[in-house]
């Protein structure tokens, strides 16, 4: 008779937990320097529960069936010229703020779990680590992969890592990593683990890769789901990490409370461009972001608080202030772009008719009211030939980054305005969220590198407008300004009466 | 409040004998559709079972294969051999 095969739980002992061991030429506090500095206790790393029992055999065997597969898409859509396809050429502008804003991060999210996946003791909890660090390293290189077949045809994205470390808004994703990898280990975990990972990124995979799929992009919804699919396990590790710290010890509790208010909030902000792609940017639309919000965040996020209420986890602080932002954030966000679009690398327009409507109908309490007739003057002033572009530089929140443009809890009619004082400075925040962020780490926060204040200090290639664009790289007329009028649009409606005069 | 246990899956080929198999095992479930992609919710729980599985797609399956449709998930994961199980039970 054959040997018995062993089971998943056994294989998952013997492959993980059974090649680690003691260290003995050194002793382990000397190894492992970094997992007690936050004040963090755990009293048994052998606690730590995997369920995904995923053992680097198995994950090989997985991850290369997913690049086989993803791969034979990308080919496929780059042969048969998929790029012509899709819905509409504005479509791409969603394109090109993913690779420059979002796929730097899976690169910056690489780094921090091998940072994680050297440093924790536990053998468990380093094997998903690095894991996930591959996975973040695939993430990137596919998104490039697959993005690099557009800007063969498309502007804007040809110097995404030059434009990551300098333009305005670039700096609002990358600081977020930023501030997660000069952390420590757990809160890292905590930060993109937990509350990125799992509170998160549903917002910014599930609906917006849905939406490339319904908008012809086969390329971009396959690299999405094939990185999504690393992500449940990703989940799974942030869930497992979060559990795992509080069972650990109660001391543990407010420490891990301050991070996750802190990284909710942090994360809301940058997702804010995403609700923004979702509600203005995709031809075709799926869901708008307050649906989005709905499911991925009330809905999910509350089953799950619930869950950890018996450790004595509340939910995030200001969330109620984050959900009542979904009437509002991607708004708000398109607004700055479309006024700083001289700035930015990506086109911008004002919705149609047919998408003023869709918006009054996903925005009953708070579009018409506040932002179609805005819409509906800046569009009359484009006809007027006196398009409005904001000549100034905004003043930017020290936390997130932001342009200040965001409005008072419960008054969308007035701009909200915090501050702190350290050190005989006044530094400027756009929420209460941030202003706690701040004021629980000033040390770390008052040496943000602010786009804007860089800019006036000189730092940014110079003075004006042109020379800092210069400096960004920016290839003005091409990847700056409106879709209408670009080189993007002149190529799509030639591809288009092309493909008319071919059906005649 | 019920508390709702979900799994997001491909909608394609590789995936729908899946879809099929939670469909079946777990009454009550809710559909819902979105282009390329499909959201199963369960109130507390949701289990894929591999022999309902199996059973569909005619071979032997192993759940942990649900990696390679899988998009994302709600609720506390076990799994083992013969099930993928998300749920918020203790």
């Amino acid at each position: 008779m054959a040997p018995k095969k062993l089971g998943l739980k056994q294989r998952y002992a013997h492959m993980t937990r059974g090649l680690d061991w003691e260290t003995t030429y050194q002793p382990m506090d000397a190894v492992f320097p970094y997992d007690t500095f936050e004040g963090i206790k755990i009293k048994d790393w052998s606690a730590w529960e995997d369920p995904f029992r995923l053992t680097m055999d198995a994950y090989w065997k997985f991850q290369a069936e997913k690049e086989r597969k993803l791969y034979a898409v990308l080919d496929a859509f780059a042969q048969n010229n998929g790029q012509t396809g899709v819905s509409d050429g504005r479509y791409v502008n969603v394109v090109k703020l993913f690779l420059t804003g979002i796929s730097p991060e899976e690169y910056q999210a690489h780094r921090g779990f091998a940072f994680t996946g050297r440093h924790l003791r536990g053998a468990g909890p380093r094997v998903a680590c690095q894991m996930q660090s591959l996975d973040e390293l695939r993430h990137i290189q596919t998104q490039i992969h697959t993005i690099s077949h557009y800007n063969k045809y498309f502007d804007g994205i040809s110097e995404f890592p030059h434009m990551h470390d300098r333009v305005w808004y670039l700096s609002v994703p990358k600081s977020f990593f930023d501030d997660a990898r000069t952390a420590g280990p757990f809160e890292f975990m905590i930060a993109i683990g937990f509350a990125f990972e799992y509170v998160l990124t549903n917002l910014l995979f599930v609906p917006f890769m849905s939406g490339a799929a319904y908008n012809g992009d086969m390329s971009t919804v396959t690299f999405g789901f094939s990185a999504q699919s690393d992500e449940s396990r990703h989940m799974t590790l942030g869930i497992e990490v979060i559990k795992f710290l509080l069972e650990q010890h109660p001391d543990n509790l407010p420490i891990v409370q301050k991070w996750v208010d802190k990284w909710f909030w942090r994360g809301h902000r940058v997702l804010g461009l995403v609700a923004m792609m979702m509600d203005y940017m995709l031809p075709k639309k799926v869901m708008s972001w307050k649906e989005a919000w709905e499911i991925y965040f009330t809905e999910a996020g509350g089953s799950l608080f619930q869950d950890l209420a018996r450790y004595g986890l509340k939910a995030p602080k200001y969330a109620d202030v984050a959900t009542a932002d979904a009437e509002h954030i991607s708004h708000q966000n398109w607004a700055v772009f479309y006024q700083y679009t001289h700035a930015a690398a990506f086109h911008t327009w004002m919705p149609d008719k047919e998408h003023l409507d869709w918006l009054s109908e996903k925005y009953p309490n708070t579009f018409d009211k506040y932002y179609r007739p805005r819409w509906e003057m800046w569009a009359e002033m484009e006809k007027q030939g006196k398009r409005f572009y904001n000549p100034s530089l905004p003043q930017l929140c020290q936390v997130c980054q932001i342009p200040m443009a965001y409005t008072e809890p419960g008054d969308p009619t007035k701009i909200a305005f915090r501050c702190s004082e350290v050190g005989g400075e006044t530094y400027h925040f756009c929420s209460d969220g941030c202003k706690d962020i701040f004021d629980g780490e000033p040390e770390k926060y008052v040496q943000s590198w602010l786009p804007v204040h860089q800019i006036f200090q000189g730092a940014c290639g110079g003075a004006t407008i042109p020379d800092v664009l210069n400096y960004y790289r920016m290839n003005v007329g091409a990847d700056n300004m409106d879709y209408v009028g670009s080189p993007d649009e002149k190529l799509w409606n030639e591809w288009h009466a092309g493909k008319a005069r071919e059906a005649v | 409040m019920a508390q709702i246990a979900s799994i997001t899956l491909l909608h394609n080929d590789d995936a729908r004998p899946i879809i099929e198999a939670i469909l079946a095992d777990n009454p009550g479930v809710r559909v819902l559709n979105m282009p390329g992609a499909v959201k199963l919710d369960c109130d507390d729980e949701l289990i894929v079972k591999r022999a309902s599985v199996e059973e569909r797609l005619g071979r032997p399956w192993e759940p942990q294969e649900i990696q390679l449709v899988l998009v994302s998930m709600a609720g506390n994961l076990d799994e083992d051999d013969d099930w993928f199980k998300l749920s918020w039970k203790h």
